[in-house]
């Protein structure tokens, strides 16, 4: 009772161009063609024949005590096949990534709107919308916590028994009272950021015959995370678990923690036959974790040449009413209040509460964006009290490799940070007048203009700015965790069969693997197996991880197998094998005369090894934020262009320019993609995205309320690598995935700054600051 | 309230039996006929992921009540080209890195041929107006408007 379809969307199996296809090209996604052509099976694409429908019943209320819940009305509903709630969770009744806080089911309390209450199982959805409708549940509403400031100073009773603070954490190092010729501060907030993936949530159950075990289906960030909390919830052991991965329609973060796997699989092996699950947007809003909304104060001191001489801050990010992984966000958030900048002294406090808001977890970015968006703010505040340009400002403070980080960690990575700012600044600047397209007939076009197709902004009082933004993003896990990636590598009759639970969620970990299949082993063809948990973990698709982790794993497994290819040739034609390379698709002595084609060397013969790939070990930060918590770190800059209509308050964000530090491109066009992608999500959150509660209640939980950036807010971008192999990173290549969604942000937020500077320069003093992302209209018109 | 009518997609005519009247076009291509090809991403017509030609106009099928596209010809992501034998656009698009995810790209492509069928030289500009009802959330549209022009220009050169 397999679905049909669910391997199909990772047979991808494609032949490169002889000798094609390696390390450093640009070789299509294998996946590309089935996907552009409709037949790719994500999972929300797995009919399978008598599969019920699943459906949840969320809180309409922040905060309340569930006084009853009656079902028999829904049970009445002709075509309800079956109707489960808390008491129907046969393992731990929460879970949760890093402290299993969060119920399966609400059955005292619920915390947020949207909380899952009860899942149905119909015939069709539309039968799941009339049970849901008829259950009946009986609340005492409670005061909700909404200010999280009453969570730090304790002046809201807690809304869960583990407390209102997930995480308070300090960072002091050096002289807390020096203190500089000038110092400057400011409070800066941001908005909650939704992933807005395009997949939505959906995943399919097939429970095994006897009904001890079960087949999940699903679009996730890491399988066999999935697996154990699944496992727990179920009361099963993880090997009764299989998890296959559904193709994913995107994910950002928001597939890392539990949404529906649990309540499929419940109503799967309470009915003892398949059930499918799929989330509407509206329900999305709800089931997933969001970027966390956070208030930052910070206060630089710098020496009148405009060197940083220490840093004050205090975080304060709402984690909504569970943990997830706000614990993690913090201590990046906070170990990032220096940016890509040498900062010798530092006293920072960092705080993450719960409230009953939408729960908040991992975001591209994961607490980096928050901490840059005020860090960056500060620098151009120094750089104006110190009589500097923005760009002159960051080069007198760039960090390099071997700096000590306000954690006392000692920067190890190659640290380009110059560089990435040198070279942006290098980027040529948009040409073309206001208004006008780039080599267009040299006519105002007002789908150009802020406002665009609203044709509301006149020319003549828009104004442009030019802004900055650097940063330093961590990459892989932290403070500890050994998040290693396994993979498994054949070799026979010239075809490499690779393995792993690497998440696929469109970021093109499938082309890099092969390419570094190919490369490796000198073959053509490289065989994907399925994506599932019929091996050992690959860890998340997050953090910027995978192409180091497992890129590391899959280079390390087809080593061992090149190895053993070496050994057989050697003992064939007696020669040591040490002496044995692979060049193009031959096994070549370099130093006597043998070249053997790799297809022909594994004739019927059959190679087959599989390897772990650790990081090296992290440390816990201690009470004073000190410790070796990071593992690796990657660098960007940002200078973004802007239009601004400073009465109206509208925004058109004309060009972005970067230049990041990747380490080594081991596939350019991938690369480019990453930047592009994180940059539309960064101006996103500069100007448009954000999800808006009220008394705890979300009001934008759609496409229409929720805005996105479609083809006409993307601006032209301009870019360079920078490619400096870290010595640390298994192929040379740093993550790219999160970068370039960070210092993007700020950049724009100083762009519209210095739009409104030129703009307000004629009008009397008048002053306008941004000190908040997204910038709304009413941000700039009403300042 | 079960209905009973006919569609005809991609140039065949297909029963619905017992579908539900409420049904959206996008549903019923789905979980009737097994077209899984236009995917659902918002519902409310904002995204086009669900993109299909109706009579030859390009709609969100999302929007569209099953019912009232009986005995209008219907395309869909299936009926452009045979697996394996992708459109000129499939092909740009994947060459030119515009996929990623992939789950805009089958209403992209959609999208993308209605556009260059009507407006075969179209500037950036009226690309990125022409397609602005498409949502990506992952490739930041650079790729998808370089792969647009490619096919644009592709199709204008002279044949040899």
């Amino acid at each position: 009772m397999t679905p049909s379809t669910a391997t199909s969307s990772t047979d991808t199996t494609v032949r490169a161009r002889p000798g094609g296809g390696r390390i450093g090209d640009s070789p299509v996604r294998p996946d590309g063609i089935v996907k552009a052509q409709g037949g790719f099976a994500f999972s929300s694409d797995l009919p399978i024949a008598g599969a019920a429908w699943g459906a949840t019943l969320r809180s309409p209320h922040p905060y309340a005590r569930i006084v009853s819940i009656d079902t028999s009305a829904a049970w009445a509903i002709a075509g309800v096949a079956t109707i489960i709630t808390a008491a129907d969770v046969p393992g731990r009744a929460t879970y949760g990534l890093i402290a299993a806080d969060q119920p399966v089911f609400a059955s005292d309390v619920v915390r947020y709107v949207g909380e899952p209450i009860a899942a149905v199982a119909a015939d069709h959805p539309e039968t799941c919308r009339r049970a849901l409708a008829a259950i009946d549940v009986t609340y005492e509403v409670l005061d909700p916590l909404i200010d999280p400031e009453t969570a730090i100073d304790g002046s809201h009773p807690p809304i869960h028994p583990d407390g209102n603070v997930l995480r308070a954490q300090r960072i002091v190092r050096g002289d807390v009272d020096a203190t500089g010729d000038v110092v400057v501060e400011a409070t800066y907030e941001i908005g909650m950021q939704d992933q807005a993936f395009l997949g939505l949530e959906a995943a399919v159950a097939v429970p095994d015959d006897d009904g001890r075990g079960v087949e999940l289906h699903v679009a996730t960030q890491w399988l066999h995370e999935d697996r154990k909390q699944i496992a727990a919830c179920l009361a099963l052991p993880e090997e009764s678990i299989r998890i296959v991965l559904g193709g994913v329609g995107g994910a950002f973060g928001a597939r890392e923690d539990i949404s529906l796997q649990v309540h499929t699989c419940l109503l799967a092996l309470r009915l003892g036959r398949p059930v499918r699950m799929a989330y509407s947007r509206a329900e999305s809003f709800l089931g997933h974790v969001h970027r966390h909304p956070a208030t930052i104060w910070m206060r630089h001191h710098a020496t009148s040449e405009g060197v940083i001489v220490k840093i004050e801050a205090r975080f304060v990010l709402d984690g909504g009413a569970y943990a997830s992984t706000s614990s993690a966000v913090l201590l990046n958030a906070i170990t990032h209040t220096q940016g890509p900048y040498r900062c010798a002294n530092a006293i920072v406090d960092g705080w993450a509460v719960r409230s009953n808001h939408l729960p908040c977890g991992a975001m591209r970015g994961f607490g980096v964006v928050q901490a840059c968006f005020a860090h960056e703010g500060q620098m151009d505040r120094l750089a104006e009290a110190c009589g500097l340009d923005p760009v002159e400002i960051r080069l007198r403070n760039a960090m390099s490799t071997g700096d000590v980080l306000i954690t006392g960690q000692v920067m190890e990575s190659v640290a380009p940070v110059a560089r990435c700012i040198t070279e942006t600044a290098a980027l040529p600047m948009p040409t073309t007048p206001i208004g006008e397209a780039p080599g267009g007939p040299g006519v105002i076009d007002p789908l150009l203009l802020p406002g665009g197709a609203g044709l509301t902004a006149d020319v003549g009082h828009v104004v442009r700015g030019v802004g900055w933004g650097v940063a330093m993003k961590n990459l892989m896990y932290s403070e500890g965790f050994d998040d290693y990636s396994t993979a498994r590598c054949q070799l026979a009759d010239g075809i490499a069969t690779i393995k792993f639970a690497t998440s696929e969620v469109g970021q093109g970990f499938v082309t890099i693997a092969q390419q570094i299949a190919r490369t490796v082993l000198g073959v053509d063809v490289v065989v994907q197996e399925p994506i599932d948990t019929q091996i050992g973990s690959a860890g998340s698709t997050s953090a910027s991880r995978q192409t180091w982790m497992s890129g590391g794993a899959v280079d390390a497994a087809c080593r061992a197998v090149r190895e053993r290819l070496f050994e057989h040739v050697g003992a064939r034609h007696q020669i040591d094998p040490l002496r044995l390379v692979i060049d193009g698709t031959d096994v070549v002595d370099p130093l006597g005369d043998l070249r053997v084609p790799v297809a022909e060397a594994t004739a019927g013969q059959h190679f087959d090894e599989t390897l772990e790939y650790h990081h090296r070990p992290t440390e816990e930060l201690d009470e004073n934020g000190q410790g070796n918590c990071h593992t690796a770190f990657a660098f960007v800059a940002h200078r973004a262009v802007v239009d601004v209509d400073p009465e109206l308050g509208l925004v058109k964000v004309v060009q972005v320019a970067t230049a990041q530090d990747v380490g080594r491109a081991l596939n350019p066009l991938s690369v480019r993609g990453q930047i592009e992608g994180g940059i539309s999500q960064g101006l996103g959150l500069a100007v448009m995205e954000e999800i808006i509660q009220i008394d705890g209640r979300i009001r934008n939980a759609s496409f229409t309320d929720y805005l996105l950036p479609t083809f006409l807010d993307m601006p032209d971008v301009e870019l360079t690598l920078i490619e400096e192999p870290d010595p640390q990173a298994p192929l040379g290549a740093k993550g790219v995935g999160e970068p370039p969604c960070i210092s993007v942000t700020p950049a724009i937020a100083a762009a519209i700054r210095d739009a409104l500077r030129t703009f307000d320069a004629g009008d009397g003093g008048r002053r306008r600051d941004i000190t908040r992302v997204p910038v709304r209209p009413s941000d700039i018109a009403l300042a | 309230m079960s209905e009973h009518y006919r569609l005809h997609v991609n140039g065949s005519s297909h029963d619905v039996a017992d579908g539900w009247i409420g049904e959206s076009l996008l549903y019923v291509l789905r979980e009737r006929l097994g077209l899984l090809g236009a995917k659902g991403a918002c519902e409310q017509g904002e995204c086009g992921s669900c993109s299909v030609l109706v009579d030859g106009d390009l709609v969100c099928s999302c929007l569209v009540l099953a019912a009232s596209a009986v005995d209008r010809p219907i395309l869909t992501i299936e009926g452009l080209a045979e697996p394996g034998a992708p459109t000129d656009v499939q092909r740009a698009f994947v060459d030119a890195g515009g996929v990623q995810c992939g789950f805009c790209t089958p209403g992209l492509v959609m999208a993308a041929h209605a556009l260059l069928d009507r407006n075969p030289e179209p500037t950036v500009t009226e690309i990125r107006e022409q397609l602005s009802g498409n949502i990506c959330r992952c490739t930041g549209y650079g790729r998808l408007i370089a792969a647009v022009q490619e096919v644009a220009v592709a199709r204008g050169a002279p044949r040899a």
